[in-house]
């Protein structure tokens, strides 16, 4: 399966506030491709307009699988979606989050398979605890066994390593060196060690800060 | 169905959407049934009042199954992983049940506390089960509306009302006659019930991916 | 500006026929003369509504911004018409049947329609993604036309009319003599070339404030 994002001319705008334009990318099977940028800079909107979730103002995106187009519905089931607005059940298991996900998508629900994810995820032990009870670092990880339960060829991650410990970050590290040999990883981060990972960089927004202009203050 | 069934087990472990629905419903009865008397001179008095029971229930429990999943993040998740038809039916499924289960409780009660009788219970069972699938349906597809804008809860009911004026005008109609045992017009009146649940249903589905996707 | 003028003068010109040229109907009466104005008020709240569902309609289809600004104009003019078909309902029914309100199936319907559009209003100002707003206030401009043929067919079978009948010729309760029907329909192009002029203003009134808001936001 040869996956292929492209990206043309991509803008957008809230009201009139131009958040970005004119991305132009070709996503090739096998690479990383990191987007950085500062606070507000979009990177999160333009990973949701990847996903589908969101419109794009101008211009489109469009995911290919050995050659053909995907519908916007086949789009969202080839993701794997990791970011800080999705969030799983609170008052779900996580083995019971993951047969929730699992039936919503039509797979096959084992438990030993869940059981394995949730293992690799580093969350072996807590798998009939209920969200409520885990702690950031914890849905964090759940969060990663989510997008990656359905295998998805593009797995879209938003700041993976957030409110992860060092042992997480190696999780994350990982996850992204395995699916570069499976398909594609398109990630957002302000993390520069993160930003390293990609063997392609698109920055958004400023470069840099200039000084501030002198003020009435004085 | 498997998001039918995921509410369903979030509501048997929380239960915040049942006990209020509930508690909402019998209050009002109470009240109704104090301020009155306990004797209401007229079954078409009666009708309707049951009928601004369910109607007022549903207004108030029912909005929470969209805002839920918008406010706590939680329908990112669903909309990665489900078409939005597929996310509708089970809401739908979901309303419906916990209405039903509503009545099951409220129905009996309603004839104890209002000292009212039903002359035609089979009837009058049919026209309760098509205008609770009528009025799950628009609840359903209007929680969705709502959930995505600001002052949820009052909006609910007056964004539901004009809507559901045909099946309330009918439903009430129809019960009355249900309760004074008369058949005539009743028939004519499921009909239409069941006409209405069909186009709202069916409007539902076409029109809920412009509501649900942004 | 020469149609405005002509409109003027021939919304006028209606004025005084209506109470100069025309008799008295047969079967109404002097009250009877109310029609010159109730009727086209109503026939233009209902031309509105339409236009509203149907530039709802294309909005979905077609995504653009302006089909929803058309939507939201001719829904408000449609609530203004309406809303004046109404009041000059309630005072013909204190004149006539001596209540100003008894829920007349036509009384009842109306009250219908100000209530979606109320609904249709008050969910609109509850969103302020300006995309969002379009969208979904569309899909409930829908729904609420969906429910129109119930009531059409509903209504009448719960509740009885003594509304006088225009359109079923038999059992009609009064008529309209030649003179009469020259001012009724005068009265009916005058109201609808005003609701065009209306529609036009308000219509540019929505795009100028539009311009002036992301223009605004641009030099902020």
């Amino acid at each position: 399966m040869l996956t292929r994002v492209e990206i043309k001319n991509l803008a957008k705008a809230y009201g009139q506030r131009r958040l970005f334009s004119n991305i132009s990318v070709t996503i090739e099977y096998g690479t990383v491709f990191a987007v950085a940028g500062p606070n507000g800079a979009g990177k999160t909107t333009l990973l949701r307009i990847i996903c589908g979730l969101l419109p794009p103002s101008a211009g489109e995106v469009s995911v290919s699988v050995d050659g053909r187009v995907l519908s916007a519905g086949e789009r969202r089931a080839k993701i794997g979606l990791v970011s800080p607005d999705l969030e799983l059940y609170n008052e779900l298991s996580a083995l019971e989050n993951l047969e929730f996900f699992a039936r919503l998508r039509g797979l096959p629900f084992s438990p030993e398979e869940a059981r394995d994810l949730l293992a690799y995820v580093g969350l072996k032990g807590r798998e009939n605890d209920l969200l409520a009870a885990f702690s950031s670092g914890l849905r964090q990880r759940l969060k990663l066994a989510y997008a990656l339960q359905h295998r998805p060829p593009i797995l879209v991650l938003d700041e993976p390593a957030a409110n992860l410990d060092g042992e997480g970050v190696r999780l994350v590290e990982n996850i992204i060196a395995c699916q570069r040999k499976r398909g594609i990883v398109i990630m957002a981060t302000n993390e520069p060690g993160e930003v390293a990972y990609g063997d392609r960089i698109l920055t958004l927004g400023p470069q840099g800060h200039g000084c501030l202009p002198q003020g009435s203050a004085r | 169905m498997a998001v039918c069934r995921k509410d369903l087990r979030v509501e048997f472990r929380t239960r915040y959407a049942y006990s209020a629905l509930l508690m909402f419903a019998v209050t009002v009865m109470v009240t109704v049934s104090f301020t009155v008397g306990g004797f209401l001179p007229d079954s078409g008095v009666a009708a309707a009042l049951l009928w601004i029971i369910l109607f007022f229930s549903a207004m108030a429990g029912l909005p929470r199954i969209f805002a839920q999943e918008e406010e706590k993040g939680t329908a990112a998740a669903l909309r990665m992983a489900a078409a939005p038809e597929t996310v509708l039916m089970g809401k739908y499924m979901y309303n419906a049940v916990l209405l039903f289960s509503l009545a099951v409780l409220l129905v009996p009660l309603f004839f104890v506390l209002l000292n009212q009788s039903v002359l035609l219970p089979g009837l009058f069972l049919a026209v309760l089960l098509l205008g609770l699938l009528g009025l799950a349906a628009v609840s359903t597809v209007l929680a969705a509306i709502v959930a995505k804008a600001e002052a949820k809860g009052l909006l609910m009911a007056v964004l539901s009302f004009p809507v559901l004026l045909p099946l309330l005008l009918t439903a009430v109609k129809a019960t009355h006659n249900c309760l004074a045992g008369s058949r005539e017009g009743v028939a004519a009146s499921m009909l239409l019930l069941f006409c209405y649940d069909g186009v709202i249903l069916a409007a539902s589905f076409l029109l809920f991916a412009y509501i649900w996707d942004d | 500006m020469a149609a405005k003028i002509i409109l003027g003068i021939w919304l006028a010109a209606v004025i005084i026929a209506s109470f100069v040229y025309m008799s008295s109907t047969q079967g109404l009466g002097e009250t009877g003369r109310i029609i010159i104005y109730h009727v086209p008020a109503a026939w233009i709240a209902v031309l509105a509504y339409l236009m509203a569902t149907v530039n709802s309609l294309g909005y979905l289809r077609r995504h653009a911004i302006r089909l929803d600004r058309k939507a939201k104009v001719s829904a408000e003019l449609g609530t203004v018409f309406c809303l004046l078909a109404t009041v000059t309902g309630a005072i013909w029914s204190k004149a006539a049947w001596g209540l100003y309100w008894n829920w007349d199936p036509r009384q009842t319907s109306i009250v219908v329609l100000l209530l979606v559009y109320g609904a249709y209003f008050a969910l609109r100002s509850s969103i302020a993604d300006e995309d969002r707003r379009a969208r979904l206030s569309a899909v409930y401009a829908i729904f609420a036309f969906l429910t129109v043929p119930f009531l059409v067919f509903i209504v009448p079978r719960v509740y009885f009319s003594l509304h006088p009948d225009l359109i079923n010729i038999k059992e009609r309760s009064f008529a309209m003599d030649r003179k009469m029907l020259v001012v009724f329909f005068s009265s009916l192009l005058g109201f609808t070339g005003l609701y065009a002029w209306l529609y036009n203003i308000r219509l540019r009134l929505e795009k100028l404030l539009h311009r002036a808001e992301t223009r605004g936001e641009k030099h902020r």
